[in-house]
């Protein structure tokens, strides 16, 4: 409980001050007129058009990224496991620059998120039947691998064949990750995607726990492994393939929020899980914010950002936790 | 009055049996164990009586569903795996699972249910200990400490004692043996056979997937079935401490 309040308090700080920084000056309390609407309507416009969905974004990309890296270590039994292993964020990144490329992704707002996700859903797809319906976690990770390999080099295909530096530039741009310049429509396409992957992850915590005895013993506890399987995998998909869709790729946040979280959880799986949606919210809100802060001027990006600081948090925890691993 | 049925139970791997059309039963009170060289099938015995595994013929276990499966028997795997830095006591009350709602605490029952078996496994000052920082046999002991959490009528164990130390091992049969005379049952894989002939009280000897002898540990265990089935020259003796399987050679 004690883990619980101060990570809804780091979020909470987190999330007021990033709907706080921004290029115009707002003071708080003008802040909060103008996103409920009252006050300078200049305010209300970047209250609510920019900084809310901007904010909100960052929250549910890193409650996605979090919650769905904590499952996939919880069901592989590796802390080294993340998220993308399975596929579903490269496949939607591989959405989006075909989107980007072939111009789809002009014709309308939300026609990048919905090629993304459509990609993303393929890809399962492909998993699903790849790994087999009673496969072991060893036939999932490598049918990920393989999927994941197959995306990158459908992207890199892309980028090769772009028409021009601008296109291929505008594509390398998009695949670095960022929550900014989304509106609110981007929230509405994404939220209830990532809400079902949520609930589908968030009841998997029984089946992890037990999972830390092996998948034998697990299975004698009552727990269906299949079942367990694929709500696993629709979950990370559902909550992953629609974080990648509305922010592009951003590393790190799967894989780090719960190995730091991992000893407050007391090693408990269904604890860590929903620790590490609040601890991945926190990171990415915080890694949103750094990118506004450092170089407000040069648009640095998310995924950027996230990279810069998870792996050198990555190589601290190693450097802390050697002795015990060894 | 059977806590376990099992009927013309086959295992295959591929098209070979390894589990060759084995029937027996376990009643309330028995302490069994399940003998064989390596290899003889034990295992896919044990995990296919379960339903672990496909299987043809019938076991009353497998027929529950996952959920009464886990509320009749405890399994205790011969891989031991303990994946996350959990203290011992919260890896000992994952036996509670099968009676937790989702997302329930545990009951006062589920944790006097906890410290007793923490108790019968001698592992009360362990409670707090990290129980990945702990040794082999010391884990082994946690494990088993785990399936008595579940306080199951039955009790399967695939080598439960192998790694321990001695007076480990015998901790561990009695705690077995108490289980069985409390109007429990034991069904667990054992290779130390004088132990197996003292602690239990059936023994059901296995060679090449087929149940050869199934009886009290005086009638199993002849020089001659052990020279046919576990290849050893080897004396059984009658000492005042019980039976005790004296093996002193190898069959080339």
């Amino acid at each position: 409980m004690k883990l619980f309040g101060a990570l809804m308090a780091v979020t909470g700080v987190m999330f007021i001050a990033s709907l706080h920084v921004g290029y115009a000056a707002i003071s708080l309390p003008e802040g909060v007129a103008a996103l409920f609407g009252r006050g300078n309507p200049l305010y209300v416009t970047v209250m609510q058009e920019i900084r809310l969905p901007r904010t909100l974004l960052a929250a549910m990309v890193g409650v996605s990224l979090g919650l769905s890296g904590a499952a996939m270590q919880g069901y592989l039994r590796n802390p080294l496991a993340e998220p993308g292993l399975i596929g579903v964020s490269g496949s939607a990144a591989l959405g989006a620059v075909v989107a980007l490329q072939t111009g789809f992704a002009a014709m309308f707002l939300l026609a990048l998120p919905v090629a993304a996700l459509a990609c993303a859903a393929l890809a399962v797809g492909l998993i699903l039947f790849l790994a087999g319906p009673r496969g072991s976690s060893l036939t999932l990770i490598l049918a990920g691998i393989a999927v994941s390999a197959f995306a990158a080099a459908l992207t890199s295909l892309t980028l090769n064949l772009s028409p021009n530096p601008y296109a291929a530039s505008e594509i390398m741009f998009w695949m670095m990750g960022s929550v900014g310049n989304r509106a609110m429509s981007h929230v509405w396409l994404a939220f209830p995607i990532m809400a079902l992957g949520w609930v589908a992850l968030a009841g998997l915590g029984r089946g992890l726990d037990a999972l830390t005895l092996g998948e034998d013993a697990a299975e004698a506890l009552g727990v269906s492994l299949p079942r367990l399987r694929l709500q696993l995998l629709l979950g990370t998909a559902a909550a992953v393939g629609a974080a990648t869709a509305v922010a592009g790729a951003v590393g790190f946040v799967g894989l780090v929020v719960p190995h730091i979280l991992r000893r407050f959880a007391k090693g408990r799986p269904s604890t860590l899980l929903w620790a590490s949606a609040l601890g991945g919210a926190a990171m990415v809100l915080a890694a949103d914010l750094a990118t506004r802060l450092i170089l407000p001027e040069r648009d640095l990006k998310l995924g950027v950002v996230m990279a810069l600081i998870g792996a050198p948090l990555f190589l601290h925890l190693i450097y802390k936790t050697r002795r015990e691993i060894a | 009055m059977t806590l376990l049925t099992v009927q013309n139970l086959t295992v295959r791997r591929g098209e070979c049996p390894v589990v060759d059309a084995a029937s027996f039963t376990v009643k309330p009170g028995e302490c069994v164990g399940l003998i064989g060289p390596n290899g003889a099938g034990k295992t896919s015995l044990l995990r296919g009586t379960l339903g672990l595994l496909p299987h043809e013929g019938n076991s009353s276990l497998a027929a529950l569903l996952p959920k009464q499966r886990a509320a009749q028997a405890a399994w205790l795997p011969q891989t031991r795996e303990i994946a996350w830095p959990m203290s011992v006591e919260r890896i000992v009350a994952l036996g509670r699972l099968p009676y937790l709602a989702r997302g329930a605490r545990l009951s006062r029952a589920d944790q006097s249910a906890v410290d007793a078996a923490l108790t019968r496994m001698g592992l009360q000052n362990f409670r707090a200990r990290l129980a990945t920082a702990l040794s082999g046999g010391e884990q082994a002991r946690v494990l088993i400490a785990r399936t008595l959490a579940q306080d199951t009528p039955l009790l399967m164990a695939d080598e439960p004692i192998a790694g321990l130390d001695p007076a480990a091992q015998i901790a561990t049969l009695q705690v077995f043996e108490t289980l069985a005379q409390e109007g429990r049952a034991v069904l667990t894989s054992l290779h130390d056979l004088s132990l197996a002939a003292r602690f239990c009280t059936r023994l059901i000897m296995i060679g090449a997937g087929r149940i050869i002898a199934d009886g009290p540990p005086r009638d199993v265990l002849t020089p001659n079935r052990l020279a046919e089935i576990f290849r050893l020259k080897a004396e059984v003796l009658d000492t005042s401490q019980g039976l005790v399987v004296q093996p002193w050679g190898v069959i080339s």
